[in-house]
């Protein structure tokens, strides 16, 4: 006797509760990650303690270097702080979210990525899903203290236009950054070999990003501001916070930078386009 | 049902030497090399049809089950599976097909088995009533009563490729892809995995295409058998087609191979 | 000794094999320092007086730390070391007429060699063609460069046995992965590797200079511009060679121990 199971799956209305439903997925993949990682706690915690002292080093190396520098190109050591500690927040909230994107050259070359492929979701959901970094908290907490550390430290006056800024600069430069790592992915479609070179653009970034980009000369402020839009998100809006430069227009600054995720979502699904007529 | 016609595809392998400038390049153009992999494959298979995918390595059957999954676009021909396009329509169309890779596991590592399957339900989107009488029904047959609560990690590969199994078939699938399910698995857990194939097959009309080396599954499981070489289907019959009296099905396909020479 | 040189010759062979990671790592190093150039140029440009070193010299430090980062760099620890503590594998070496040790040591410092070889000439040779005083000057003079190459070796060998060390401290930890990145920031920012030493303020330094990340590629990169005193330079070269004898001793002490914990414990 041949009875179907019950398969209601289909009646379920599709439209509405793609949103929702995505993000409830998003929740679940996160809540599957934290009891992995969970599983091993001693070395979860050392290892959050690692990446602490990784950004607490860099901090103690601009502490050191500003006892010797009052000030460098105009900024002083309180201005580099917050600089550094913004640049690190977007980062660190960027990699634990987005560094499913880090091991995409290994779900690649294992071929999980068919896996990916044969569920009913989207693909950069499931991706994403697949790995929270979230070891990255150590590094979190260090840049939240750090930045914390630097508004007592400089003379700020608050508004609620600096406030804004303040958060558009941490939603651009997260997006900005998990555009780069969508883009590292992007690549991997098409070559898993010498792609280290990325780390240019993401721990060079973050490394680099510690000083206002201005110091490192012209050009490297015209490629950050047009190229990889790092300055958008660091420089201009700085000297607005700074009181440097007046003007409603770097308070929306940040949020141009969200339209670098474009392209690097567009080469993702060429990529995709190509792994499904390559299969390989 | 699943058909297709005159599918053919072939692979582009790039050529490339090792060196960073020859990956730049690489990301441009490429020294290319072509592949046939699936030369006019045609076939039909009826709903609830268990059939036994076969050819040695690099014929071509990856090729088809990446096809008819979805995985993988044709360069030419027709393929529709339960009136879908699969991968024109994918996301429609996987809900509708499970599939095993018996060499990947697609269960968390460090997380009790059973959490994997509230995340596939999640995933698939399949209501409470369907996936409780589901997971019951999937632990009763697969005895994976204890198994549940076990990190996949501290499970061995018998157990392990029981709950793959039931991972697949949480949302009902129409179709299930068998790829290599019971490689490396001692003879308990062979027959027990065979004997729940069965019986879903019988239960719940599931069709069932199953790629193998074992020669056994395909006599335990199948009647049909598609036999493809050099990315063409070179037979498609019953086990007692090709039989010849008093060889074993071992020496007999070992027979077809030398025959068709692939 | 001979089985070492061959567990060497066989390590120095595979990295070499590594030329698409090589010429990606060229990229990025060369990027890396070319930013390190920029920084010091702006703190430069605003207050040359409390520079430590001259600019050029400092140009050359951050050069040749980008040329030999494989060499000097903590964090490119042998991974296959590690994991071989983690997953047993190490039970098959254990079963050889070898000394674990010695074995890891020479596979540590080939890895390195090899690594570095294929990365340094090409940056050396860019670095050396940028315009003065932002390019890598020529050693101060050839007594100079001899010392630079003793030192590095000294370096080198100091390098390895303290990530042997924290290699070993895996016997004894059931997270040494954690572990390591702690060790590992640390000797990253002690010898030099975040900020040279000598910008470091004077008491800090002083400190900073007795401790073993101190002989690591502070000693080397220093000596190459000339920017030691004869005296510091006497008691650098002490110090890095009795670090290595302590390191050295005391890894594979704790390697013995950490043998015999596993054959008593059966892994």
């Amino acid at each position: 006797m041949r009875q179907n199971r019950q398969n209601q799956t289909r009646n379920l209305p599709c439209q509405k509760r793609s949103i929702r439903h995505s993000f409830c997925l998003y929740t679940h993949y996160l809540s599957i990650n934290i009891r992995s990682a969970m599983e091993y706690k001693s070395s979860f915690f050392l290892t959050a303690l690692g990446q602490f002292l990784v950004s607490f080093h860099v901090f103690l190396g601009i502490l050191f270097l500003f006892q010797r520098f009052s000030n460098v190109k105009g900024f002083t050591y309180s201005e580099v702080l917050l600089c550094y500690s913004i640049v690190l927040l977007e980062f660190s909230l960027a990699e634990m979210f987005a560094r499913g994107f880090d091991q995409f050259s290994e779900m690649v070359r294992s071929g999980s990525f068919d896996r990916v492929l044969v569920r009913p979701r989207n693909e950069l959901l499931q991706v994403l899903g697949s790995k929270f970094e979230l070891t990255r908290i150590g590094r979190l907490l260090q840049a939240l203290a750090m930045f914390f550390y630097g508004i007592l430290q400089s003379h700020i006056l608050w508004t609620p236009g600096k406030i804004i800024t303040v958060i558009f600069m941490l939603f651009g430069g997260t997006c900005l950054f998990s555009g780069i790592f969508l883009l590292y992915a992007s690549l991997c479609f098409f070559t898993l070999e010498g792609l280290e070179f990325m780390n240019i653009a993401t721990d060079g970034a973050r490394e680099y990003g510690k000083y206002p980009l201005s110091i490192y000369g012209k050009r490297m402020l015209q490629f950050t501001t047009f190229v990889i839009p790092y300055a958008l998100v660091q420089y201009y809006p700085l000297l607005y916070l700074l009181d440097k430069r007046n003007g409603v227009f770097y308070v929306f600054l940040p949020l141009l930078s969200v339209l670098f995720l474009a392209p690097c979502y567009l080469l993702w699904r060429f990529g995709v386009k190509c792994y499904t007529s390559s299969g390989s | 049902m699943i058909t297709m016609e005159h599918v053919c595809k072939s692979y582009r392998i790039a050529k490339r030497n090792a060196g960073f400038k020859e990956a730049c390049k690489a990301l441009f153009h490429r020294e290319q090399e072509e592949i046939q992999a699936l030369r006019d494959v045609s076939f039909t298979i009826q709903d609830g049809e268990m059939v036994g995918y076969i050819g040695p390595n690099g014929a071509g059957k990856s090729s088809t089950i990446k096809i008819l999954s979805g995985i993988l676009t044709p360069d030419s021909g027709q393929c529709l599976v339960n009136g879908l396009i699969p991968w024109k329509n994918r996301i429609r169309h996987v809900k509708e097909i499970g599939v095993v890779f018996g060499q990947r596991s697609q269960l968390w590592w460090d997380v009790p088995v059973i959490d994997s399957f509230l995340l596939l339900k999640d995933i698939y989107s399949i209501p409470d009533s369907v996936y409780r009488s589901n997971t019951d029904e999937l632990t009763e047959l697969l005895h994976l009563k204890e198994l549940l609560r076990t990190p996949a990690r501290q499970l061995s590969l018998g157990q392990r490729m029981r709950c793959e199994i039931a991972a697949s078939l949480l949302h009902s699938p129409k179709i299930l892809f068998l790829d290599e399910p019971t490689i490396g698995l001692d003879a308990v857990s062979k027959l027990a995995v065979r004997d729940f194939i069965r019986s879903q097959n019988q239960l719940h009309g599931t069709t069932v295409i199953l790629t193998t080396h074992d020669m056994q599954d395909i006599e335990a499981l199948t009647s049909r058998i598609l036999l493809i070489g050099r990315g063409e289907i070179l037979l498609d019959g019953t086990l007692e087609d090709i039989k010849r009296g008093g060889q074993t099905i071992d020496e007999t396909i070992a027979q077809l191979y030398q025959e068709y020479e692939i | 000794m001979k089985k070492y040189f061959s567990f060497f010759r066989l390590r120095f062979s595979m990295g070499l094999q590594y030329r698409t990671a090589a010429l990606a790592g060229i990229v990025t190093q060369f990027t890396w320092g070319a930013m390190e150039v920029l920084a010091f140029r702006a703190f430069y440009e605003t207050d040359a007086n409390s520079f430590p070193m001259s600019l050029s010299a400092t140009c050359t430090y951050v050069w040749l730390q980008q040329a030999f980062l494989a060499l000097f760099a903590a964090w490119l620890m042998d991974n296959e070391l590690l994991e071989s503590i983690i997953n047993g594998n190490i039970a098959y070496e254990l079963c050889r007429p070898i000394h674990i040790y010695d074995m890891w040591f020479s596979k540590s410092i080939a890895n390195r060699l090899a690594k570095a070889l294929l990365r340094s000439f090409p940056i050396i040779f860019i670095a050396a063609c940028l315009p003065a005083p932002y390019g890598l000057s020529l050693p101060a003079d050839p007594g100079y460069f001899l010392l630079f190459l003793l030192t590095l070796v000294l370096g080198l060998a100091v390098t390895v046995s303290f990530c042997m060390l924290v290699h070993v401290l895996a016997f004894f930890t059931i997270s040494p992965r954690g572990l390591q990145m702690i060790f590992v920031s640390a000797a990253d920012f002690f010898a030099g590797g975040i900020i040279p030493l000598p910008f470091f303020p004077k008491k800090v330094q002083f400190f900073m200079e007795l401790l073993p990340f101190a002989s690591m590629q502070n000693v080397p990169l220093r000596v190459y511009s000339g920017s030691m005193t004869e005296a510091e330079l006497a008691k650098a070269l002490g110090l890095q060679i009795l670090w290595l004898l302590l390191l050295l001793a005391g890894g594979r002490k704790l390697c013995q121990y950490g043998e015999q914990k596993l054959t008593v414990q059966g892994g």
